[in-house]
C-alpha cells in the first residue's frame, strides 16, 4: 500500500518550519519596530493602573471596607448584602491575602471598565448592522473557544509582561459576553416601542439612548456579570505573565504543591466573584424592577 | 384644500418592489402578482383625501393594508409609487432631518398596542413628543401634567406603564400624542386591544376632545361599529385596494359591493342612522290661517294630515279629524292653536333615541334642527324600511351570529 494512504501526508517537515519561521520573524520584526509605539500608547493605562492599585493598597483596610459595603448596598439595597461583603473581605484581611485581593480588584476592576468602553459600541454596531454582526461573531467564537495561553504568547512578545500585557489578555478573554449580550439585547427591544420613538421624530441618539440601551440593560447587565466573572477566571492565567494578585500565590501553590495556599487564594476569588456576581445582579434586578411583564 | 392627500399611492412588498410596479398598475391581481413573482401588493392604487379637522376612518379587515396605509402618512414606510402631500407638501421629498421635524411637529401616532416606553413613568412618556423636541424639563412636565389631567390618569403621573391597566395606558398613549399639539392625530387601531366597555368609553373620550380639539384624525379600525362612531368619513380597504370611501351614511345604506354590504349587514343601523338621513319633505304643507280653507285643501289632496306653518316658521301637526271636529264646534280656535303642542324629533339625533317619538306618533313627526326649524318629516314606513332594508334583500332575516 501506497506510503500517503497510512500515513496523513503532511506538508514536509522543513516546509513546516519555514512557515513557522516566516510568520514568528515577521511578527518579531513587527514588534521590533513598532513594540515602543505600542507600550507608549498603553502608558496613560498603566499610569493609572499603578496608581489606582496604590490607592486601594495605601487606603487604610476598613475604609475599603465601608466604601465596598456602601457601594453593595447602595447598588442592592440589603443589608445581608453588605454583612457578607464585610465578613468576607475580613476573612480575607485575616489569613493574609488583603495585598493581593486589592491589586486583584483593581485589575478587575479596570478589565472591566474597558471591556465596557470598548464592548458596548462593538455590540451596538453589531445590532444596527447585519453585516457587522456576521463578520464579528466568529472573531468572538475564536477569541472564546482558543486557549488563553495562545494569546498570551503574541501579547507578550509585542509588551512583554507585565500589567499592561496581562490587562490586554483578560480583555480579550473577557469582552465577548458584553458584546454578544448588548447586540442581542439591542435586537429584541420591543419593535412597537421603537417604532413609537419613530413615529415621534427621534433621532439616532435619542434612540439609541432613550429607547434601545434603557431597553437592553438586562442583557446588557448580563453580559456585564459574565464579562467581571470570566476576568475573574483569567486572572489566574494572567499571572503566568506578570499580573499581581491572587493569582501569583496560586501559581506558586500549584508548581510546589502547596494545597492549603492554593485553596485559600482559590477560596477568595471565588468569594470576589460571589460579590461582584451578587451585587451586580441585584442592582440589574433592582433598576429592571418596573418592568413587569405587564397583563 | 383638503390637509392630507395620498395620490395614487402603491406599496410592493418584496426584493424588487420597482420591477414589479407595473404589472400591479396593469391592473394585475394581488395572487396572481404573488404567486409569479414573490411580492406582496400592499397598497394599490390609493387615493384619498382627508378633511382638516375631521375624523377619517380607515376600515378593514387584517391583511387589507390599512396599518400600511397609515404608516405612510408619517412615512414610517415608504411607499413604492404615489404621492402624500400634507398641507400641499410632499412629504416623500422630505429629507431625513425635515422628516424628524416634520413627525415631531405635524403628526403624532397612537399605537394598537400602545408603545409606552416601559422604563419610564407616566408623566416622562406623556412629555416623550417635548423632550425628542428638545424643550425644558419645566415646560414639558407642566404641559405632560395637564393633558394627563385631561385624559382623567391624574395621581399616575409618577406609576410605570405596567402597573396600569390597558385602557389606562392606551390614555397614556392618547396624552403622548396630544401632548405635542400635533395638527394630524394617526391612530392605528387605537382601541382595538382593549375591553369593549374600555373601548366604548375611551371612543366617547375621543369623540369629546377631537370636539375640543378639532384635530385631523386619521384612525385605523377593523370595526365598524367604531367606524361609524367616530368617522366623518369612512373609507373601507379590501387587500389593499379602497373599496368605497363615504360618508357613514352612503357606506350604510348604499354599499358599493359584497365585500362592504357584507359588513354594513351586521350593524345597527338605529344606532348609526340619524334622523335627517332618512327624513322626507312633507306631503302637505298649510300655510293659511282658516281651518275651513285648510280642510279643503286637505280633502282636495286626499291627505290625512298636514304641517302647519306660520309665515315659514313651523307650528305643528293637524289631522283631518280634528279639523272637521274644530270646524264644527265653531269655537273661534285658529289652525295654529290646533297645530300647537306637536311632538317633533331632532335632526341629527340618531334613529334610536327618535324611535319611540316616532312610534308613538299617528302622523309622521316633524323634523326640527338645532334652531328649531323644520327640516322634514319622518314616518314609521320610512324607519322600519330604512331599519330592515338590509334584510329584505335576502328575502329574510339572516341568522345571528
Amino acid at each position: 500500500m501506497a506510503e500517503w494512504l497510512v500515513e496523513f501526508p503532511a506538508l514536509p517537515r522543513e516546509t513546516l518550519l519555514e512557515i513557522r519561521r516566516g510568520i514568528d520573524g515577521a511578527y518579531r520584526e513587527f514588534s521590533r519596530s513598532y513594540g515602543i509605539a505600542i507600550e507608549d500608547f498603553f502608558d496613560p493605562l498603566l499610569q493609572f493602573m499603578i496608581w489606582f492599585e496604590q490607592l486601594l493598597l495605601n487606603s487604610p483596610w476598613w475604609l475599603i471596607i465601608v466604601v465596598v459595603a456602601a457601594l453593595a448596598y447602595g447598588a442592592a439595597r440589603s443589608l445581608w448584602m453588605v454583612v457578607g461583603v464585610a465578613v468576607a473581605f475580613v476573612l480575607i484581611g485575616l489569613f493574609g491575602m488583603w495585598e493581593d485581593t486589592m491589586s486583584t480588584i483593581s485589575i478587575i476592576l479596570v478589565c472591566t471598565v474597558l471591556s465596557i468602553i470598548i464592548g458596548i459600541p462593538i455590540g451596538v454596531m453589531m445590532a444596527r448592522y447585519d453585516r457587522a454582526q456576521s463578520s464579528i461573531t466568529p472573531v468572538l467564537d475564536v477569541m472564546q473557544t482558543m486557549p488563553p495561553f495562545v494569546y498570551l504568547i503574541p501579547v507578550v512578545m509585542l509588551l512583554g509582561i507585565g500589567r499592561v500585557p496581562g490587562v490586554i489578555a483578560v480583555v480579550i478573554y473577557a469582552i465577548p459576553p458584553v458584546i454578544r449580550l448588548t447586540n442581542l439585547g439591542i435586537r429584541l427591544v420591543d419593535k412597537d416601542v421603537l417604532e413609537a420613538a419613530d413615529a415621534f421624530g427621534a433621532n439616532f441618539r435619542q434612540r439609541l439612548f432613550g429607547v434601545q440601551i434603557p431597553l437592553a440593560m438586562p442583557n446588557i447587565m448580563a453580559g456585564i456579570n459574565q464579562t467581571i466573572m470570566m476576568a475573574l477566571a483569567m486572572v489566574v492565567i494572567a499571572s503566568m505573565i506578570g499580573v499581581k494578585g491572587l493569582g501569583q500565590p496560586v501559581l506558586k501553590a500549584i508548581t510546589n504543591q502547596y494545597f492549603t495556599m492554593g485553596l485559600l487564594n482559590g477560596l477568595a476569588i471565588v468569594a470576589i466573584a460571589i460579590i461582584f456576581d451578587r451585587v451586580s445582579q441585584a442592582y440589574g434586578a433592582r433598576i429592571q424592577k418596573h418592568r413587569g411583564a405587564g397583563h | 384644500m383638503a390637509k392630507i392627500e395620498v395620490e395614487n399611492v402603491y406599496k410592493i412588498f418584496g426584493p424588487n418592489p420597482q420591477s414589479v410596479l407595473p404589472r400591479a398598475q396593469a391592473g394585475e391581481g394581488k395572487d396572481e402578482i404573488l404567486a409569479e413573482t414573490g411580492h406582496t401588493v400592499g397598497l394599490h392604487d390609493i387615493s384619498l383625501s382627508m378633511e382638516e379637522s375631521k375624523t377619517f376612518v380607515v376600515m378593514g379587515l387584517s391583511g387589507s393594508g390599512k396599518s400600511t396605509l397609515i404608516r405612510h402618512l408619517n412615512r414610517l414606510i415608504e411607499p413604492t409609487a404615489g404621492r402624500i402631500l400634507v398641507d400641499g407638501q410632499d412629504v416623500l421629498k422630505l429629507n431625513e432631518s425635515e422628516l424628524r421635524e416634520f413627525r415631531r411637529t405635524k403628526m403624532a401616532m397612537v399605537f394598537q398596542r400602545f408603545g409606552l416606553m416601559p422604563h419610564r413613568p407616566v408623566i416622562h412618556n406623556v412629555a416623550y413628543g417635548l423632550e425628542i423636541q428638545g424643550i425644558d424639563k419645566k415646560t414639558r412636565q407642566e404641559k405632560a401634567a395637564e393633558w394627563i389631567e385631561t385624559v382623567g390618569l391624574a395621581g399616575y403621573e409618577n406609576s410605570y406603564p405596567a402597573e396600569l391597566s390597558g385602557g389606562m395606558q392606551q390614555r397614556v398613549g392618547l396624552a403622548r400624542a396630544l401632548c405635542g399639539d400635533p395638527e394630524v392625530l394617526l391612530m392605528d387601531e387605537a382601541f382595538s386591544a382593549l375591553d369593549p366597555l374600555i373601548r366604548s368609553g375611551m371612543q366617547d373620550q375621543l369623540i369629546e376632545l377631537q370636539q375640543k380639539l378639532n384635530k385631523t384624525i386619521v384612525f385605523i379600525t377593523h370595526d365598524l361599529d367604531e367606524a361609524l362612531k367616530l368617522g366623518d368619513k369612512i373609507a373601507i380597504l379590501k387587500d389593499g385596494r379602497l373599496s368605497q370611501v363615504g360618508n357613514p351614511e352612503d357606506i350604510l345604506l348604499n354599499p358599493a359591493d359584497d365585500y362592504v354590504a357584507a359588513f354594513v349587514r351586521d350593524v345597527n343601523r338605529a344606532r348609526v342612522l340619524t334622523v335627517d338621513v332618512v327624513m322626507r319633505p312633507p306631503s302637505l304643507r298649510l300655510t293659511s290661517e282658516n281651518i275651513d280653507a285648510a280642510l279643503r285643501e286637505m280633502q282636495g289632496k286626499k291627505a290625512d294630515y298636514g304641517y302647519v306653518f306660520e309665515g315659514g316658521e313651523f307650528r305643528g301637526v293637524v289631522t283631518e279629524e280634528e279639523l272637521t271636529a274644530a270646524a264644527k264646534s265653531n269655537d273661534s280656535q285658529t289652525l295654529y292653536d290646533l297645530a300647537d303642542d306637536t311632538q317633533t324629533v331632532s335632526a341629527d339625533s340618531v334613529l334610536e333615541d327618535a324611535l319611540p317619538t316616532i312610534l308613538e306618533s299617528d302622523t309622521p313627526v316633524a323634523v326640527v334642527d338645532d334652531d328649531g326649524q323644520f327640516k322634514g318629516v319622518i314616518s314609521k314606513r320610512q324607519l322600519i324600511r330604512v331599519l330592515t332594508e338590509h334584510r329584505d334583500e335576502e328575502g329574510e332575516t339572516p341568522p345571528k351570529a
